[in-house]
């Protein structure tokens, strides 16, 4: 585990670099980085899964290390699929300030009745996990639009600038981003309602991240019906990424921290 | 030895009014090729005509006769006085013409520096030289050795890569905003120099269907035509403005032509799909504000310029390694041309003791009437063998390496050593 992190540390040292220096081999060897790493991290994960016989989710570190892994995993599909070579700058010390702080939290599983090993449940989170890295990314790219377009306007043809790419490629990543998100958000939403209806006997049950996650859907949903309707785009997609990221974050931690509810075992400490 | 010599006008020296007046069309080149090879003091020739410059580069045995011929003939030819063109007139001879078609075709003589044109152009001209026979060894060399000098300074330094002029900044900034500027819709507001040299760039930037509006409709009209666009009413540049996706604007207009209450209206219509504004008059024709709305981009004059002058310093730097990559290309290009005239010397060293030597074979083998046909032979390949021993050591001489600065005072003393000028 300690070696994976390293590789997204060094990732991370490679992808500044190349922010700097611009130079295309600092680029691949943050790639290969972030590949090594994930190709480790999947090891683990798969090693942790067939040792226990569950899903590494039964704690706050290793929901978090699943959360990392899946995007390092997203990040690396949509490098290849979009060659957006500069977006390694947010995901790969994204990557490794998720694996630090997983680093620093306690191993030992906490104890539960619930065995994490059922289908529904297994693509519940996964599903879940994969789509929410892709709404990182989603948050991301739209950080780097918000950016790009500050210089435009602002006509500050300065750092940034030069570097970043153009706003069209930018749009359209983000666009995707969030279309596979939102996908993958309602499939491990439905997931979740089946495993739900099989161990508790009920879809919907009122808990605090069902509430939130409903809310996250709706923001998205909202933003996809914009993009497709009224053709929302630029600034204004790139904001209400950011802004849904941020309840994402809220829905994935700061429920379990600060409500109550049947899902608080993942974040367990 | 024969000159190099260039005789031309560009955008530097010369105004649009005076370049317009002599500029040639593709047929006009070859006419002009004929007549310029017909006058007996040029050598071969090689005629460069682009919408910024009017170049003859021809090679000559008497530079001034030559220099006057190609000055009668542009005159007689364009009918334009030349006291009309005269002081736009540059002349090189030698190196420096050498460096300076060198020059031209790296793009460092451009009105946009380092657009990559300037190299298909002369490509053009060269070939319509050979195709019409004009150009001959030293040309052709010369030519070759001008595509190799601009491809290498083209790879070897940034000239190329910067945005180096208005137009070039437009077509950064648009690349910034869309990404590729393939298909994108261009509206040209007005005309002007600089708007249509910007226009001409997101064409060839693979850019889409071009509009053109104009206060007088009969010039927007001839200005279409020439982009292959479509002509439209100066009112109608409000309800275009839907469809469009980079307007260019450069009118005498003393007011905004365009203003935010425009925009607000559309951006639904068009779905929020960028707008990309280029405003090159002064007085200004779009109003900043419009740059405050979401996904419309306003450019006017000085903010082009500040994406130039980022560069400028970059692009000075690759200018000078430019020019060391052209200075090399030159004295190498000399010393061919150099070793070139030894050869025609060699040549008429041995034609010399070749006519010595058969006339006093004749000579000799008239007296000795009774010599058999076998032993003739035997005296003739004697002769022969003499010959080749004594110019052996002076041939490898005058051929040897070193003596690059010196070989033509070399050239010329072996020639009066031998009377070889004179018949």
């Amino acid at each position: 585990m300690a070696l994976t992190t390293l590789c997204y540390l060094l990732s991370t040292v490679a992808y500044i670099a190349y922010l700097f220096y611009q130079k295309d081999y600092f680029q691949r060897t943050g790639l290969y980085l972030l590949l090594a790493g994930f190709a480790l991290h999947t090891a683990a994960i798969a090693f942790a899964f067939i040792q226990s016989g569950q899903i590494p989710v039964r704690n706050l570190y290793e929901t978090l290390s699943i959360a990392g892994w899946a995007m390092a995993g997203v990040f690396v599909v949509f490098q290849f699929k979009f060659q957006l070579k500069i977006l390694g700058i947010y995901a790969a010390p994204l990557v490794s300030l998720i694996m630090i702080i997983a680093a620093r939290l306690p191993r030992e599983p906490a104890q539960t009745n619930t065995l994490f090993n059922s289908f529904w449940l297994v693509s519940h989170i996964v599903v879940i996990f994969t789509g929410e890295a892709a709404f990182a990314l989603a948050c991301g790219v739209g950080i780097l639009y918000l950016v790009q377009e500050r210089a435009l306007k602002t006509k500050n043809y300065g750092f940034f600038f030069r570097r970043l790419p153009d706003l069209e490629l930018l749009d359209t990543t983000g666009y995707a981003c969030i279309f596979v998100g939102f996908t993958l958000l309602t499939i491990g939403l439905v997931t979740g309602f089946v495993y739900a209806k099989s161990s508790w006997g009920r879809f919907w049950s009122w808990d605090p991240k069902e509430v939130w996650s409903g809310i996250s859907w709706l923001l998205y949903a909202v933003l996809l019906h914009g993009r497709l309707a009224l053709g929302w785009r630029g600034r204004k997609a790139a904001i209400m990424a950011i802004i849904g990221f941020v309840i994402l974050i809220f829905t994935f931690l700061g429920v379990n921290f600060l409500l109550q509810g049947h899902h608080g075992e993942f974040t367990r400490q | 030895m024969p000159d190099i010599v260039n005789v031309g006008l560009n955008h530097k020296t010369a105004p649009v009014e005076i370049r317009e007046c002599l500029a040639f069309s593709d047929p006009e080149v070859d006419v002009a090729l004929e007549r310029l090879q017909k006058c007996p003091v040029i050598d071969e020739v090689l005629l460069v005509s682009t919408c910024n410059r009017v170049e003859v580069l021809l090679t000559t045995e008497s530079a001034a006769a030559a220099i006057e011929a190609v000055k009668d003939f542009l005159s007689e030819y364009k009918q334009v006085a030349p006291e009309k063109f005269n002081a736009s007139l540059y002349i090189h001879s030698g190196d420096e013409a050498v460096g300076h078609i060198f020059r031209v075709a790296a793009s460092l003589d451009s009105m946009m520096v380092g657009e990559p044109q300037i190299l298909g152009q002369i490509k053009a001209a060269y070939q319509s030289a050979t195709r019409k026979k004009t150009s001959g060894v030293i040309l052709n060399r010369l030519m070759h050795r001008t595509f190799f000098v601009a491809k290498r300074v083209r790879s070897e330094t940034g000239i190329g890569d910067h945005a180096v002029s208005i137009s070039y900044a437009a077509v950064e900034l648009g690349r910034k905003i869309f990404g590729s500027l393939e298909g994108k819709k261009v509206l040209l507001i007005g005309a002007g120099e600089m708007a249509e040299l910007a226009v001409e760039h997101l064409i060839r930037n693979k850019a889409g269907d071009i509009f053109v509006a104009n206060r007088t409709f009969e010039r927007g009209v001839a200005l279409a035509r020439q982009f292959h666009g479509k002509p439209i009413r100066f009112e109608e540049i409000a309800e275009h403005l839907q469809q469009v996706d980079i307007i260019i604007s450069s009118t005498g207009s003393p007011g905004f032509i365009i203003g935010p209450e425009h925009i607000k209206g559309i951006m639904r219509g068009r779905r929020n799909r960028p707008l990309f504004f280029i405003d090159i008059a002064v007085p200004r024709n779009i109003d900043p504000e419009i740059n405050r709305l979401s996904n419309a981009y306003v450019y006017d004059i000085d903010d082009l310029k500040g994406v130039i002058e980022d560069n400028l310093e970059d692009r000075n730097r690759e200018a000078i390694k430019a020019e060391r990559i052209i200075a090399e290309a030159v004295i190498r290009f000399r010393q061919w041309l150099e070793s070139l005239s030894v050869v025609p010397t060699i040549v008429a060293l041995q034609k010399k003791l070749d006519g010595i030597a058969a006339a006093e074979l004749d000579k000799t083998l008239h007296a000795l009437n009774h010599l058999a046909e076998r032993d003739r032979e035997v005296v003739e390949r004697m002769t022969q063998s003499l010959i080749h021993k004594i110019l052996h050591d002076p041939i490898l001489w005058l051929k040897r390496e070193g003596h690059d600065n010196d070989r033509s005072a070399l050239l010329d003393i072996t020639r009066k050593l031998f009377k070889l000028d004179e018949p």
